[in-house]
Formats: C-alpha cells, structure tokens, sequence
C-alpha cells in the first residue's frame, strides 16, 4: 500500500503491536475469542492510522520526515506499553496456551500446520485485496500520487483523502497480521513486538522484491525468510551458533539489491521472463 | 464568460508576481497570454487553478467564485492545466497516466480506459501508449501533458507553453489539434506562449502582460504594433 502511494513508513509495527494487544488483551482478560477481537483492533489500528496520516498529510509531512515520523509513533508506543498494568507492562502477556493436538479455528488454536494454512489463506487474501486495488480508481490515484503529487493534484484528485485511504487500508491489513501474532506466539512484550527492527523487516520484503509491484513484497518476503532461515539452520547443523547472522544477511541481501537491482528483484526478473509487472 | 478574472494580485515576499490583473475570457474563445520572461504569466496561471490563493482579486468560473478552491476542486469545477514543465507519472504508461485523467469524469476504470484511449489517438501518441511516460522525448511529453489534461473533459483549458520545443510541423499539428477541439466541442482555451506562430494562428484575443500588470490587450495584430509592447520586448530603442 505504501509502495503504491510512495509514503514508507518505518513504524508499521505500531500496528502489529497494538492489533496484537487489543485482540490479545480483549482473550486474556475477558475470554472475547480472536475472531471478535480482531474487528476491534482493526478498528484501532485504523483510527490510529488515520490520526497519523492527518497530522503527516494535513501539514504536507513527506519523504523522510514521514518515515522519521511513524518511528516516533511506535516507539512512543512501545515505551508507553511498557507502564500499561493492564497489558502486563514489561513483564509481557501471557495467552494460555491450550492443547495443540486439536484444530480449534473458532478460538484460533491448534497445530502449527493450522496455523501455516491460516497464514497461507490470509496471504493470499492480501494478494488478492492488493491486486484488485491497483486495478481499480484507488491504484491508479496511489501511482499518480506517487509519482508526481501535483500533477496528480491537477487532475482532480484530492491527494489528502486518497493518502489517508492508503494509510488505512494499510493499517487494517497490518492490524490481521497483528491479531494471528499474537494468538500464534501467545506471548507479548512491548519490547519485542513494537521494536523497530520488525518495522524494518516488514518494510524490507517490498524493498528487495521490488516496491509498488505485486509479486514484490511476496519474493522479497520468500528470499529473506527462506535465505536467511536456512543460513541460521546450516550454520546450526555445522555447530555455529552465531546470533545475528541472519541480520547480517538482510544487510548484504539489502546492499546487493540497491547495488545491482535498484527496483527490486521483481522487475528485473518480470523483464527477463517478459511478463508485466 | 467563462472566466472572469478581477483585480487579482499575488506577491512572493516583496515581489508583486502579479499586480490587479483583470480580463475575462469568453465562452468558445481562445485568448493568448503573452509577455517576456518572468512576467507573471505562470503564476496568474497557478492562481487561475488553485495553487495558490490570490492575495487580493478574484477568479469567477462559469459565474461562480473559485478563488481558494484547491487545485482538485479547480479541476473538477472545469478547468484542466497543464505545465510548463512536464510534470509526468513517469513510471506509468502513456495511457495508464491518461486514465487517470479521464477517471475524473468516468465512473469506472474501463470507461475511463476507452476515452483515455480516443484522447491518445487524437494528440498522435497512439504508437506509444504503451511506453512508460519516461521514455518519451519533449515533444511527446508536452503532447502527454495536453491528453491528461483533456481526458479530464473541462471546459476550459489552461496550456502553458506546450509548444515550446516542437518544429515548426509539429506546432502546426498541435494548432490544429486545439483548433479542432475549440470548433467541433466549443473548448475554451487559454494558453500562455511565447511561439508568436502558434499564438497569431490560434488566439482571437491577446493579453499582454508585463512585470505582473497588463500592458495591452486586443486583436493580435493590433497587440503585436502596440509600442508598450514592442517596447518591453524589444527596448526602447526599437520604437519607431
């Protein structure tokens, strides 16, 4: 969504964070099943897109500044959690964790595979809501937007309704991710899931595989997780134990990109099989 | 009239870019703005579609007021612009950026498409609606800039020096293509322009504007002998 519209934002685990509290906090301490909660911390998570993107758009802040901007929103966030009693503070929040033997989709519990589908259907989703947006008035206004604000001004398009659509849209579709978080890992700690480090790798996946394009989030995604998981695990089973080595490879895999595919992997690849993008 | 401009003044710091500007341009008309360099004639422009707010002065559309409307609103009140330097969706497709004009008026993408494609053939850029707008040469682009706005449908259309740079045939084709809109769909036009080929051929009427103030107005063959006239452009000594 961001790479549609041109506004990177390095705060979206604001939204993973506080999607992921709500609907986590709404289980813990009401019994309010996942399916319930998420509507409300999608709610949230767009009030709070939408409160971001009016303070950014409605004083024309861009670029960088806006980047620097969604940082200081999550981590104010993040500190601000850690003194929420209600949501255990520091000390993190725990989900029971039930029988794992047992597909229970009404509450959102079961076996990993279940989880692993359940991810697999909401990527797909996101795929799909994605793909219909870009052919539709809304991609076409984001891309002009992107592309030259005010041209795309000239031509009648009110810039500030259309980047606050942008923003919560995004925010919603960050807010799922949040929910399925938290009733997967079941614990939460504002350190962890407000640092900025998973701001930049949600960012990172689009980066690599090429921003504003479909499949590029997806392969960016693919080549991060896959690469980077099984160099942790080869270096394992060779009995090196190295903590970090999987953010080194996101830097080298990041300064190869921007070095020799500065648009990505994607586009490269989609102009040597001769597909669009 | 379609466009009354009254009294519009508009000043950066200390400098009046533009000083009581008045003229109106008549439905069906095609009026010509001219004057040297720095004149003022981009920033009436930008006050005309919304970029700025005059200072003092106001801009009246088809009867009503749109001084201080932004430049979104301009556009859908009927008032199309293009710029003097192209300002392209340089990563969409010829096409793909004339679509996003014509999704102004269109309720949906595929009718916004096919006009977007009528308004592409007209300005000659058929062969190359594929290509990404980077792609294009100068010319191309300014014939880009003039189907964005066009697929828009407004009534009126502002063009700031979209013959800049064309040969002598090229601006011959683009007079015609404006000549054809103003007779075949009674398009107003308004267009600053420094190609005195394309300004005689096209405007009924001529405005002249100089250190932000009109100079003269008229014919354009009585503009063009006007000593006021001669004299800004050429200096003093050049007066006969």
């Amino acid at each position: 969504m961001m790479g549609f519209a041109g506004q990177l934002s390095l705060g979206h685990s604001l939204y993973v964070g506080v999607a992921a509290y709500v609907a986590g906090g709404l289980f813990f301490h009401f019994g309010i099943g996942p399916w319930a909660g998420l509507w409300l911390a999608m709610l949230a998570c767009v009030l709070i897109g939408a409160a971001i993107g009016f303070l950014a758009f409605r004083f024309g802040i861009s670029g960088v500044y806006f980047a620097l901007l969604t940082i200081a929103f999550a981590e104010f966030t993040r500190i601000g959690f850690d003194h929420l009693g209600w949501t255990g503070g520091p000390g993190g929040m725990f989900l029971k964790v039930a029988q794992r033997d047992q597909t229970d989709l009404l509450h959102f519990r079961g076996p990993p595979a279940m989880y692993y589908y359940a991810m697999l259907v909401l990527a797909a989703g996101a795929f799909a809501l994605c793909a219909w947006l870009l052919r539709s008035r809304a991609g076409y206004y984001w891309q002009a937007i992107r592309e030259n604000e005010e041209a795309a001004q000239a031509l009648g398009i009110n810039t500030f309704r259309w980047k606050m659509f942008a923003m919560m849209i995004s925010s919603a579709m960050t807010a799922v991710a949040g929910v399925f978080f938290a009733f997967y890992y079941n614990n939460l700690f504002p350190e962890q899931i407000f640092h900025i480090s998973r701001s930049i790798e949600i960012i990172l996946g689009p980066i690599i595989g090429g921003v504003g394009t479909l499949f590029g989030p997806v392969l960016g995604a693919a080549v991060l997780t896959v690469l980077g998981d099984s160099i942790t695990e080869l270096l394992a089973a060779l009995g090196w134990e190295i903590p970090g080595v999987k953010h080194v490879f996101y830097g080298v895999v990041l300064l190869a990109v921007i070095m020799f595919l500065p648009n990505g992997i994607w586009p490269a690849l989609a102009r040597r099989l001769g597909v669009g993008k | 009239m379609t466009l009354a401009v009254a009294g519009v003044t508009k000043s950066f710091r200390g400098l009046k870019a533009v000083a009581e500007a008045s003229f109106d341009v008549a439905e069906g008309s095609i009026v010509g703005l001219i004057g040297p360099n720095g004149a003022g004639k981009t920033t009436l422009f930008n006050v005309i579609a919304g970029v700025y707010a005059p200072d003092a002065g106001s801009v009246a559309f088809l009867g009503k007021s749109i001084s201080g409307l932004r430049p979104d609103q301009v556009c859908a009140a009927g008032i199309g612009r293009t710029f003097q330097i192209v300002k392209p969706f340089a990563g969409l497709s010829v096409l793909d950026n004339v679509i996003v004009g014509a999704l102004q008026r269109c309720k949906s993408v595929s009718a916004a498409k096919s006009y977007a494609e009528h308004i592409v053939a007209k300005l000659n850029l058929d062969a190359k609606r594929n290509l990404p707008a980077s792609s294009l040469t100068l010319p191309d682009r300014k014939r880009l800039e003039v189907a964005r706005a066009l697929a828009t449908r407004p009534k009126l259309l502002l063009l700031d020096e979209v013959m800049a740079g064309l040969r002598p045939t090229e601006c011959d084709q683009m007079v015609q293509v404006f000549r054809d809109l103003n007779r075949a769909e009674g398009l107003t036009i308004l267009l600053i322009e420094h190609v005195m080929r394309a300004v005689m051929a096209l405007a009924q009427h001529i405005v002249v504007l100089h250190h932000g103030e009109i100079i003269a107005r008229g014919a354009p063959e009585h503009v063009v002998r006007d000593p006021a006239v001669l004299e800004c452009y050429l200096g003093e000594e050049a007066q006969i």
